[in-house]
């Protein structure tokens, strides 16, 4: 095969006045893991949805394996061996893993569903490639990072031989992503050609052979992994220097800027959680007994391999889940069993981990989704005063930089990264003592990043009582006074950050180890 | 601004006017099969409904049900709810209105009185209405099997009620109502004389105006919209959900059966079994049609009003359930046009595809 699988050149894609990509370029060598990365809104996305066809570019040509195949379809694309596995999942939560893996080429028996074979199929599939999940369970019943898989395995069922992967890693915990490696190395020994779009370039440098950058829509470097340094990939994506703390610089080797704190924390606690249970949606108990305080000035960093009961933690808090024992205060106040407004009354602010299923109204504008929750507030003689919200709106979106810098467009046109600010200007730009944040920086880039942790700093100097969960271990290390890991429903261990690294944490993530709340 | 509002307006515009033009196509194939010119026919059509100022305000007195309960629809399905109960809502409502119009002595002077029947009718609304609501709130009771099965206990409880009770002999209706009644447009417009049009045609273009304005100019229709739109969005601001749904399923019915006084208090001034004839169930084309928009229910109850009333041009030329074959065809072009029946159906689509 000489020629190369993937060769796209002065791509061009508009939505209406948005120009996602202008004379974006891609090349791919056979048999390699190809990293592309670059800012939210760069334009990587709209690539690959061209390359997987799901939508035309405007002009520019896509060659696959040295055919011209500019416009194709998706199901040509599926038929060529290019398969996509989507940031967000395409699957079918009623159906079992098995049924969703196969479908569309659903084994049969004579006119029938061949159920066992499916199950077989899919069962060697899983053995063979590693990805590990129970193939007779009901997607809905599944973790994040299982359903990631499954979206994986889909695509192999498939017989892909090219495989995008759309920022894979978001949703795995670090033990997860070592498995997926793992597999993608075996993957590519075996012929596949995998190009990975990722923010996380420690990741671009762990895996990757070649990398591409893109920015504002154009490509703007192409360089062999082994030549380069993640602060030059940084500095071609943002096309400047980056400011991260400590542990994040290990990893993205930006300049220093040390997380200092201003104040130490101070006074009685603000949020006290005591023996908190929590059920999930099929009664199971997912947090088991929970207690901590947190004080005025004070990050609390809660660390775990997802699906340890760390999002049912946050929604209790938050009252978006029943409370089977124990209690919450915030302030002194009792909130055990408050509304969700009265617990944003009481003080509770909150980023949710999954700003498209909770933080943001999709289709409604930027404007609106600012006073999401707080529409009374905004509202005279019980008309909503347009004039306000629009005010409030430019203000905040000066104060926390979300582009494009206008009210009026739906939050769903925005960027992740953007997405994610609206979110954080809405909860963070209004007065609170508690903060949950939960994935805070999921999937967003290093540019935002940088911004998100800087509000929280700022937020932990002003005096608040920050709880933060992160399935990104160095965020927590980075941000927290105090860490946590979650497994099981429990805390395995709490140290301070000082104590805290990822060697002293790892056997607690993984339930190798286990203490008493310290 | 301006250019945005263009837009949005081409966007709201556009797939109705080329699901007319479908459908005005397959009108022509249906017509030429009957042997008839459809020139000629859809010429007939517009004569009887706009051509005449008795037709005209037929269609006007048509709007006024459809409008009133396309309403009804719409809200709910603001909400995030479909409402398939208004059939029984407008006969709930129309009953309510007629009771209450019967009870009152002749005497009362109207403008007591009307509002009185308007009341009963929203009451009787808002419970045939919220009850669904409520009984999914509280129960998790899925409000489309609700509403279908109201259809049924209501109107067979109605025609109960007024077959053993409550008709005036050898007839299926009540007695006339001594007070309530509203008086017809045609004695403001002379021309209109002889058509059922009727005051309520102001008071649903008023319903409608209001229906804007709580939804796109309160707290309340933010947050309505909001649960709609994105329920765990809308929860997790503090938005309670359920109590939107309760609310919503409730204003709702008390859309729809206002639309039940066009019939009692402005036309035959009783109620009669049997008098909606399916209008709860076209309304549910008209809120889609008019994409949920109370405006746009306005200009779809206005056009579905047309299509019946100049249906009734046209029997002499083909057979008349044309006209109900074409009113399908018109259902089917616009659903499959409005941008969310097309969303959902690529929606579904790339689920299976992927």
């Amino acid at each position: 095969m000489s020629s190369h699988p993937i060769r796209m050149a002065g791509i061009d894609k508009s939505f209406g006045p948005v120009r996602a990509n202008r004379g974006a370029s891609l090349d791919v060598a056979p048999g390699e893991i190809h990293a592309l990365v670059g800012e939210n809104g760069a334009g990587k996305s709209t690539l690959m949805k061209i390359l997987g066809g799901l939508i035309r570019p405007d002009a520019g040509t896509v060659e696959v394996n040295g055919g011209d195949v500019t416009g194709w379809s998706t199901s040509d694309a599926i038929a060529a061996g290019v398969g996509v596995v989507h940031q967000h999942f395409m699957l079918v939560p009623t159906l079992t893993v098995a049924e969703n893996v196969v479908l569309g080429n659903e084994p049969k028996r004579g006119v029938m569903f061949d159920r066992t074979r499916a199950l077989a199929d899919v069962n060697s599939l899983i053995q063979r490639t590693g990805l590990i999940v129970p193939a007779d369970r009901r997607v809905a019943e599944l973790s994040v990072g299982e359903a990631q898989r499954v979206e994986i395995l889909k695509t192999l069922y498939r017989g892909a031989k090219i495989l995008i992967l759309d920022e894979p890693t978001a949703v795995l915990s670090p033990p997860d992503v070592r498995e997926l490696w793992t597999v993608l190395r075996k993957l590519r020994d075996d012929g596949a050609t995998i190009v990975l779009i990722t923010h996380r370039l420690d990741e671009v440098i762990d895996i990757s052979q070649t990398i591409t950058v893109m920015r504002a829509g154009a490509t703007v470097g192409r360089m062999k992994t082994s030549e380069t340094t993640p602060a030059e990939i940084a500095r071609a994506m943002i096309g400047r220097d980056v400011v991260l703390s400590a542990p994040l610089r290990e990893a993205v080797g930006g300049s220093a800027a040390t997380a200092e704190h201003a104040l130490a924390p101070v006074g009685a606690a603000v949020l006290e959680v005591t023996d908190l249970a929590v059920n999930d949606s099929r009664r199971v108990r997912v947090v088991d007994g929970i207690s901590f305080a947190i004080r005025p000035g004070e990050v609390l960093g809660i660390a775990g391999v997802e699906g340890n009961g760390q999002t049912e933690l946050v929604e209790a808090i938050a009252g978006l889940r029943d409370i089977v024992g124990g209690s919450i205060s915030v302030s002194g106040r009792d909130i055990t069993r408050a509304t969700v407004k009265e617990r944003r009354e009481a003080g509770i602010a909150h980023v949710p981990e999954d700003r498209h299923r909770r933080g943001l109204i999709l289709e409604y504008s930027i404007a609106e989704n600012l006073v999401l929750g707080a529409q009374q507030e905004f509202s005279r003689y019980g008309l909503l005063d347009g004039d306000r919200i629009e005010e409030h709106a430019r203000e905040q979106i000066g104060k926390f930089d979300v582009r494009p810098p206008s009210a009026a467009p739906a939050a769903r046109t925005l960027s992740g990264g953007n997405q994610q600010k609206v979110v954080i200007a809405r909860e963070m730009g209004r007065s609170f003592t508690v903060l949950l944040a939960a994935q805070p920086t999921r999937g967003v880039d290093v540019g935002a990043i940088e911004f998100i942790h800087r509000q929280i700093r700022e937020a932990r100097d002003a005096g608040k009582a920050i709880l933060l969960v992160s399935a990104e271990l160095n965020e927590v290390l980075a941000l927290s006074d105090k860490v946590a890991v979650m497994y099981r429903g429990k805390f395995a261990v709490t140290l301070p950050a000082r104590d805290a690294t990822p060697e002293v944490l790892g056997p607690y993530m993984t339930g190798g180890k286990s203490r008493d709340a310290a | 601004m301006n250019e945005s509002l263009l837009r949005r307006a081409e966007e709201a515009l556009l797939p109705p006017i080329v699901a007319l033009l479908i459908a005005l196509i397959l009108g022509d194939v249906l017509i030429l099969l009957f042997g008839e010119s459809p020139l000629h026919v859809y010429g007939r059509m517009i004569e009887g409904a706009w051509g005449n100022p008795y037709g005209f305000a037929q269609v006007l007195y048509k709007t006024t049900t459809l409008t009133f309960a396309g309403l009804g629809i719409a809200l709910a399905l603001r909400a995030g709810l479909f409402n398939i109960g208004a059939e029984a809502q407008l006969a709930a409502g129309a009953f309510g209105a007629a009771v209450m119009g019967i009870i009152l002595p002749a005497a009362t002077p109207a403008l007591l009185a009307v509002p009185l029947c308007l009341l009963a009718a929203a009451a009787v609304g808002f419970l045939t209405g919220g009850l669904p609501g409520v009984l999914k709130t509280k129960f998790g009771a899925h409000e489309v099997i609700v509403t279908i099965m109201l259809n049924f206990v209501i109107l067979a409880l109605l025609n109960w009620v007024i077959v053993e009770h409550l008709r005036v002999a050898d007839t299926l209706h009540t007695a006339e109502i001594r007070a309530g009644a509203v008086p017809r447009l045609s004695e403001f417009i002379p021309a209109f004389h002889g058509s059922a049009a009727n005051v309520t045609f102001l008071f649903a273009m008023a319903a409608a105006v209001w229906c804007w304005w709580y939804l796109f100019r309160t707290p309340g229709g933010y947050a309505l919209r909001a649960a709609g739109l994105q329920p765990e969005a809308a929860e997790y601001s503090g938005i309670r959900v359920g109590r939107v749904w309760m609310k919503a399923m409730a204003l709702a019915g008390v859309l729809a059966a206002l639309g039940g006084t066009n019939f009692v208090l402005g036309y035959k001034h009783y109620y009669e079994d049997g008098f909606t004839g399916g209008s709860g169930f076209l309304a549910i084309a008209v809120a889609i049609v008019g994409r949920n928009h109370p405006f746009g229910v306005v200009l779809a109850a206005f056009f579905f009003a047309t299509l019946s009333q100049g249906g009734l041009a046209i029997h002499a030329l083909v057979p008349k359930q044309m006209v109900e074959v074409l009113q399908g065809v018109v259902i089917l072009a616009m659903a499959a046009s409005v941008p969310e029946v097309q969303r959902a159906i690529r929606g579904a689509r790339k689920a299976v595809a992927a």
